[in-house]
């Protein structure tokens, strides 16, 4: 395509991880290879974070995502084909460190996601945590990615593209 | 105990990789076979279809009885743990999002350099 572009150095991909911190808490946390307000601006502008939150992987595209990033803002997420949507408010903004926001797509009592952006040396470490009101709301979440987890084999193989094994 | 679920994925990640593997475990989804009635199944030697079970048999998708002269293959009891498999999950769909914001990361990046140079002139 744009061999200029290509012949770019490629930045090294950072590795992601997921660990449940406790009965009731995840966390992920990935750096980015940028300053936080970069990353942060990704996270609060809808024409950006609409662009990496639902990944092709996914199967679904988003129609419309709304998001009013100040304390008690709202956000909405629909997608599309199905009419699933995300919704909540944001509890916390603080340009380029911190946002808080409730999950409320579940009804009362869902989980509150804070996500953190902590700049070193030019570079992001995000951490994103998520807090359930229970241990058992928590593993009812997981449950439902477990099922999910009963896949086709063709799905399986998509899975294997993305770990990269052969 | 994530890179312990990362181990158990690799392992039947890879046993699933290889189509006949695959169609071994339908197979297996269906009937208990013996090594024979599978390498019949599949035009393939017997020594060949040994490997593919010792493959899905090291994953932990196929345990393998001898009784008499005759081994027979069925669906493993071992299955993915289902917190680790959960988490893994999780985590590939935020790998697959991080990804992509990397891509907006990059060009919000390029974009502030080329807006700070026009600053200049």
């Amino acid at each position: 395509m744009d061999a200029r572009r290509e012949s770019e150095p490629t930045p090294m991909k950072n590795r992601t991880t997921v660990e449940r911190k406790s009965e009731r808490e995840l966390v992920v946390t990935r750096t980015f290879n940028g300053p936080a307000r970069i990353v942060f601006e990704a996270w609060t502008k809808p024409e950006l974070f609409r662009r990496w939150w639902v990944p092709k992987s996914m199967g679904m595209s988003l129609r419309s995502c709304e998001m009013d990033v100040r304390v008690g803002g709202k956000y909405r997420l629909e997608f599309e084909p199905d009419a699933m949507a995300f919704f909540g408010t944001y509890l916390e903004v603080t340009p380029h460190s911190r946002l808080v926001w409730t999950n409320e797509e579940g009804g009362e009592g869902g989980p509150v996601t804070t996500v953190t952006f902590e700049e070193k040396r030019g570079k992001t470490l995000l951490a994103m945590h998520e807090l359930y009101s229970s241990k058992e709301a928590l593993d009812a979440a997981g449950t439902g990615a477990a099922d999910a987890m009963v896949e086709t084999f063709a799905q399986l193989d998509e899975l294997l593209l993305t770990l990269g094994a052969s | 105990m994530v890179q312990y679920a990362r181990t158990r994925f690799d392992a039947s990640f890879a046993a699933l990789s290889d189509a006949t593997r695959r169609g071994v475990l339908e197979q297996l989804g269906r009937a208990d076979a013996s090594i024979t009635d599978l390498a019949d199944k599949f035009h393939m030697t017997l020594t060949g279809m040994k490997k593919h079970v010792g493959v899905l048999e090291q994953a932990g998708l196929v345990t393998t009885a001898k009784v008499g002269r005759v081994r027979t293959c069925r669906l493993g009891l071992r299955r993915l743990d289902e917190e680790a498999a959960w988490i893994e999950r999780y985590r590939q769909l935020w790998d697959a999002r991080f990804d992509e914001l990397d891509k907006v990361v990059e060009e919000l990046k390029r974009k502030e350099k080329v807006d700070g140079r026009k600053k200049r002139e």
